[in-house]
């Protein structure tokens, strides 16, 4: 099967990848679905943009995309960054598929760093680019002593960085790549989504894909699965908060980023899943910035 | 298993463990039994096979041929080398401790004092931050080092310090047996005595079996009930450490004896 693109003469297999490289992404996918959370090794191939874009994710997207698939694409929580919409092209060029920008209508949602704030629900998949697979990398740097870290379920070092947290910080000072245990048996980076976003990854509802390019690792998460993240009996997990509301649209209970607005340190708060925000300015919802501007 | 039985099974038993490198010798047709609250040292020249014999007692290397036996807490022996990888590496952050010549290769030199001391508790499935911290300010106590440090990276201590802590680290999940590598190497001799001192504290105090690996007459007579004193990867005597030092019977054993000198 192949696309047509604008370019003359030129012609790309469905989806950039060639058969049988999909072929062996989705074996190694099946494998990671069977063993929710163990890191896959794949055989990764050059993409056209440089390690760290998110060549992991993509080949994870090409490898399971359909034609007739919704694909939205995240950056950050926006869909309208350079990554995003560079992704969202791509494949619009190399697939012919359809896009779109709201969570409900996509199929398939390819992110760098965020969860949709709108629920996910079941046939949506959600394919995570990631940097580092390895949780235990920074403690542990020999790759040989990880694997047999996690075949032998030796976990404690985990701790051991979230105690020297405390120790440092007097709290958990870890706010993204905050480690996880899968369906009770694997620690998982759930790649650089603020842990804010780590009660989402539980029993959620959708299909949970990680690639990570540079490292050629696939891990992944079937929906309904467990996923806990690591504390201390007494300094449980707790996720970020704010003393006040998106400036735009007014939710209170979103992932907010900060935005400096001039040299004098002004500051407003926003919706980081500009989805999400949009919609509720669509429903009529205002923030406080809003009302102040008229 | 009563406690009288107990103390008559050898806590490890080694069996003619022979290790070579290639055409080198490495230790050869070694046997020896270790007793409950034993504290057995072995001294030689540099060479002379008693980093490789420890080695390979404590599971870290494995011998050409013999055996090695322990006995765990539930009194059954197991050969160190045959069981489960999985069981080897519990033993080893349970029963057994290591210390290490240099502190360095024991402890992690980016975690906290703190950390490091909490490691074992917490691969142990300790999870609350505040006993954990309590345990390790506890071991600080014992081992000297300063508590006000508790925070700091071990790569901020004296050399001193780190060995101190590094014992506190293996100690302070109650292991049974200690390995010891020249754990007074590359120390001044106040430094040295205060060490030594402390160990033998903790030895008697938790009723610890140890085997200590030094090429220091003196550490090995203050520490050790035991002594075999090794030469080209073989024992050529053994005995009670008094007996040994005093009035030793081997030529070379005689050499070594008479090589201290006696300010």
């Amino acid at each position: 099967m192949t696309t047509e693109t604008q370019d003359e003469g030129l012609e790309y297999n469905f989806a950039y990848l060639d058969e049988q490289t999909k072929r062996m992404i989705r074996r190694a996918l099946l494998k990671a679905v069977a063993v929710p959370g163990y890191q896959v090794p794949f055989a990764g191939r050059e993409m056209p943009m440089p390690y760290g874009w998110g060549t992991g994710g993509i080949q994870v997207t090409a490898s399971i995309l359909e034609s007739e698939d919704v694909l939205k694409v995240i950056d950050q929580g926006a869909d309208d960054t350079t990554n995003a919409v560079s992704i969202r092209k791509f494949f619009q060029r190399v697939a012919g598929i359809a896009t779109t920008e709201k969570t409900e209508e996509a199929t398939l949602i390819q992110t760098r760093h965020r969860i949709p704030e709108t629920p996910l629900s079941e046939g949506q998949i959600l394919v995570y680019q990631v940097p580092i697979p390895e949780p235990l990398r920074f403690l542990e740097p020999r790759e040989t002593e990880t694997r047999k870290m996690h075949a032998l379920e030796e976990y404690g070092l985990m701790h051991v960085k979230l105690y020297e947290d405390i120790a440092r910080h007097g709290h958990i000072a870890t706010t993204y790549a905050y480690p996880v245990k899968v369906n009770d048996r694997y620690i998982m980076d759930p790649s650089p989504t603020p842990k804010f976003d780590n009660p989402k990854m539980n029993r959620c509802a959708a299909l949970q894909l990680f690639g990570a390019g540079r490292e050629k690792r696939i891990y992944a998460v079937p929906p309904y699965t467990d996923v806990v993240s690591l504390d201390f009996e007494d300094h449980p997990f707790e996720i970020q908060g704010w003393d006040q509301p998106c400036s735009i649209c007014g939710d209170s209970t979103s992932f907010l980023d900060e935005v400096i607005m001039d040299d004098q340190g002004t500051r407003m708060f926003v919706c980081s899943d500009t989805d999400h925000c949009a919609s509720r300015q669509a429903q009529g919802y205002q923030g406080p910035g809003q009302e102040a501007a008229e | 298993m009563t406690e009288q039985e107990n103390l008559q099974t050898p806590l490890l038993s080694a069996q003619s463990v022979t290790k070579t490198y290639g055409p080198h010798l490495g230790c050869s047709d070694i046997s020896f039994d270790l007793y409950p609250g034993e504290v057995i040292g072995i001294v030689g020249e540099s060479g002379s096979g008693k980093t490789t014999l420890l080695n390979c007692l404590a599971g870290r290397l494995t011998p050409d041929t013999g055996a090695i036996f322990y006995t765990d807490r539930l009194g059954s022996a197991l050969n160190v080398h045959t069981v489960s990888e999985p069981q080897r590496r519990m033993l080893m952050r349970t029963d057994w401790a290591f210390v290490h010549q240099h502190a360095r290769d024991g402890l992690r030199m980016t975690v906290s004092a703190g950390g490091n001391v909490g490691e074992r508790l917490m691969a142990g499935g300790a999870r609350h931050y505040g006993n954990i911290r309590e345990q390790a300010l506890d071991w600080l106590e014992k081992t000297e080092v300063d508590t006000s440090r508790i925070d700091d990276r071990p790569d901020t201590f004296s050399g001193g310090m780190q060995q101190r802590l590094q014992i506190a680290r293996n100690l302070v999940t109650g292991p049974r047996l200690v390995f010891m590598d020249e754990p007074t190497g590359g120390l001044d001799v106040s430094v040295q005595a205060r060490l030594l001192d402390l160990l033998r504290g903790l030895v008697a105090e938790m009723g610890l079996s140890a085997i200590i690996v030094t090429h220091d007459l003196a550490v090995a007579r203050l520490l050790s009930h035991r002594l075999m004193v090794m030469r080209r990867g073989q024992v050529v005597e053994t005995g009670l450490t008094d007996q040994v030092l005093d009035d030793p019977q081997d030529a070379y054993t005689q050499l070594l004896v008479s090589s201290v000198l006696h300010p």
